[in-house]
């Protein structure tokens, strides 16, 4: 029997949120003003003013979790958007302390959170690449040893002397990607890092990760792909609200992870249970007609408007929302804002409407499902579903032709109807 | 295997803190050598800053203050020598404590990613300006070698005295690294004091101007003992006496114990608060 790797007894994390604050950090003046006003208003109240009344509501972003990992296992770690996932990243490598319980880590443990942690803009590649590794853990020798290897890795040996303000975010995120892959540390955290780059590098990170699996280094993944965790994991653990939900099987945890996702009809949301866990948060999709109305039946002859609501819980650049159109399981088509309007910049605490207007005489009958992704372009992914979330069906008009009234998708086949010109004359 | 065993329970990071930060020490070298390298980055420009700044400040109040004011320099040492060795000092303590209390702003997307002891940032963040405080001296050289001013045996303490401002600086930067985090306007009344300060302190006179009745009230200032002590090492003659540097010496140690602890309290909760 093999040693744990992680050992997690009884982990309990809290944060406390104050009732009306919705600001992050607290400033100097607002804490004087607000101690002057309940001291006198205090006083005028009869009550002793030194008494501390100032409610606080504790939020449990972890509650009571216990687990083991094996050594050389590759655990897979999924849930909503607030289950705790982050949190308990954030807990293992010790960013943050635990209020309850204990962690034992048998083995150096490193953290991928966010591939480039650290790059200073200003220095070149190579500079970088010492930095960035210091940073993540490893030893100056260590660095050197790998250094072509990362290089290599990376394909970035002709910019080695640029400064990375200078590389295009595909080679920016590849080198962030070839130090950590690179750390030799037992113990590796990793967070949604593998959704970044072009296909090709993606691959590449899948199969340096499999390598790693093999070198007998312990693995925790934090993601919401789930072709990822099932291609690398074997067993994942799910978590909803704090609670570990399910730990073993990867396909029985996907399965359970499904369940809580349903799929909604019309229209799907949310309630934002998370604190600050993920930056840009899809808080609603509806389908509406022209008029607005939120419907799920549609006649070809009518447009469709697809409205998506998202949250920004920080400055976000380069913001892409997409979003396939499947139907029997396949992709029907993709759509993104990006590639139609450069509106991809998402201020910190604002509420954004992304609307897509599909046009009439687009669809042949059937039902369609949606299925949308966040992600900030070619760095990171920020949601992904991985399954259809709102499903809506689409009827043929009749009255376009005597023809329709006994069209269905049986005797009509294809996926859309589009009106083409049809000219009949007689020679 | 069992040599890297971590435990990670509540309260327990404290009770290994000098030992992590001395597991920690690449890091520290290498965020310096960050700071340093991204500072002198464009290379002219970046050294010459870290000369100018000093020169035009001293010119300003050698004008101001000796021929404007006309105070009295000390002995025969021309004016903006004397105005130079007091700058030194002072520019490096300005500049350490903005800089280390900016530091973790600065840096926090490293601090809500990656854990190493916090304290690291502040320290690299005073080292930085201690490089400037460096290059700054050379042009003290220089502009004794113009006025042909030979300097005493003193100079030998001048190590001595660099590193009773470095404690001062990492001390006072520490405890305003930690209110900065937990109060953000903090930064807003900083430069204020900073600039309080520069009138408070003998940088642009002698402390031979200040009225005997509240002399000792004025020395309470601890960078009175260390600016004066620095014109003594550098010049030669100063009105230093050995109350003042033993109050700068007292308030240094006091504020980096008192800093570091006020730090060790707070950082545990730095990655949440920002």
């Amino acid at each position: 029997m093999s040693e744990l790797a992680i050992k997690v007894e009884n982990l309990s994390k809290s944060y406390q949120i104050k009732g009306t604050e919705k600001q992050g950090y607290t400033a100097l003046r607002d804490v004087l003003t607000e101690h002057t006003q309940t001291f006198f208003s205090k006083v005028s109240r009869g009550q002793n003013p030194l008494s501390n009344s100032i409610k606080q509501k504790t939020f449990w972003a972890l509650d009571d979790i216990s687990f083991g990992v094996e050594q050389g296992e590759i655990l897979g770690i999924i849930g909503r958007n607030g289950a705790g996932k982050s949190t308990l990243l954030k807990l293992l490598s010790r960013i943050t302390e635990p209020d309850k319980g204990k962690i034992t880590l048998n083995g150096r443990i490193a953290s991928l959170l966010e591939v480039g942690t650290g790059f200073h803009p200003e220095l070149t590649g190579r500079e970088n690449i010492f930095l960035s590794g210091a940073i993540l853990g490893m030893k100056r020798g260590e660095i050197k040893k790998h250094f072509d290897e990362i290089v290599e890795f990376a394909g970035v040996e002709k910019f080695l002397e640029v400064p990375v303000k200078r590389y295009s975010s595909g080679m920016y995120v590849r080198l962030g990607f070839a130090v950590a892959a690179h750390l030799e540390t037992e113990i590796l955290l990793v967070d949604e890092v593998l959704a970044v780059g072009d296909i090709e590098f993606q691959q590449k990170c899948i199969g340096k990760m499999g390598d790693v699996v093999k070198s007998g280094k312990t693995v925790l993944i934090v993601s919401h792909n789930m072709g990822t965790i099932k291609k690398l994991c074997k067993s994942c653990m799910v978590l909803e609200k704090g609670n570990l939900l399910f730990y073993g099987d990867t396909e029985l945890g996907i399965n359970e992870y499904k369940r809580n996702y349903s799929l909604a009809a019309v229209q799907a949301s949310w309630e934002n249970d998370d604190l600050k866990n993920d930056k840009v948060f899809l808080k609603e999709i509806h389908v509406k007609d022209k008029n607005g109305t939120v419907t799920n039946l549609f006649l070809n002859s009518q447009e469709i408007y697809i409205h998506f609501i998202v949250e920004a819980s920080e400055d976000v650049r380069n913001f892409t929302l997409a979003f396939d159109i499947m139907k029997n399981n396949e992709i029907l088509l993709r759509s993104r804002q990006v590639d139609f309007v450069e509106a991809d910049i998402l201020m910190k605490g604002e509420v954004t409407e992304l609307i897509c207007k599909i046009p009439s005489w687009f669809f042949n009958a059937g039902d369609f499902y949606i299925t949308p992704f966040l992600s900030i372009h070619c760095v990171e992914s920020l949601f992904d579903s991985s399954d259809p979330l709102v499903k809506f069906t689409v009827k043929l008009d009749p009255s376009r032709s005597k023809y329709h009234d006994v069209l269905n998708e049986q005797n009509h086949p294809g996926l859309i109807f589009p009106t083409f010109n049809w000219k009949v004359e007689k020679i | 295997m069992g040599k890297h065993q971590i435990v990670i329970t509540p309260g327990r990071s404290s009770s290994n803190y000098w030992k992590d930060i001395y597991r920690y020490r690449e890091l520290f070298y290498v965020l310096s050598w960050r700071d340093i390298k991204v500072r002198y980055k464009q290379t002219a420009i970046g050294i010459l800053w870290s000369v100018l700044r000093p020169f035009l400040t001293m010119i300003i109040l050698a004008i101001v203050f000796g021929y404007f004011a006309k105070l009295p320099s000390v002995g025969d040492i021309p004016y903006p020598l004397l105005v130079l060795a007091g700058l030194l000092p002072w520019q490096f303590f300005a500049n350490s404590t903005a800089e280390s209390g900016n530091s973790l702003l600065v840096n926090q997307n490293l601090i809500t990613k990656v854990y190493f002891p916090r304290i690291i940032i502040p320290m690299s963040a005073t080292v930085t300006s201690f490089v400037d405080f460096l290059i700054a001296l050379v042009l003290m050289l220089f502009l004794m070698l113009f006025y042909k001013f030979v300097p005493s045996w003193h100079i030998i303490f001048l190590p001595v005295l660099a590193f009773l401002i470095f404690i001062l600086s990492f001390g006072f930067g520490t405890i305003l690294t930690a209110l900065n985090v937990k109060y953000r306007d903090f930064r807003y009344i900083l430069p204020f004091l900073i600039q309080i300060g520069l009138y408070l302190s003998p940088v642009g006179y002698s402390t031979e101007v200040v009225p005997d009745n509240v002399f000792w009230l004025y020395s309470l200032n601890p960078m009175v003992g260390v600016i004066e002590g620095f014109r003594w090492c550098l010049l030669g003659e100063s009105s230093v006496q050995a109350g003042q540097l033993f109050i700068s010496t007292s308030v240094s140690l006091g504020l980096l114990v008192i800093g570091i602890r006020y730090f060790r309290n707070t950082e545990k909760y730095f990655a949440d608060l920002i």
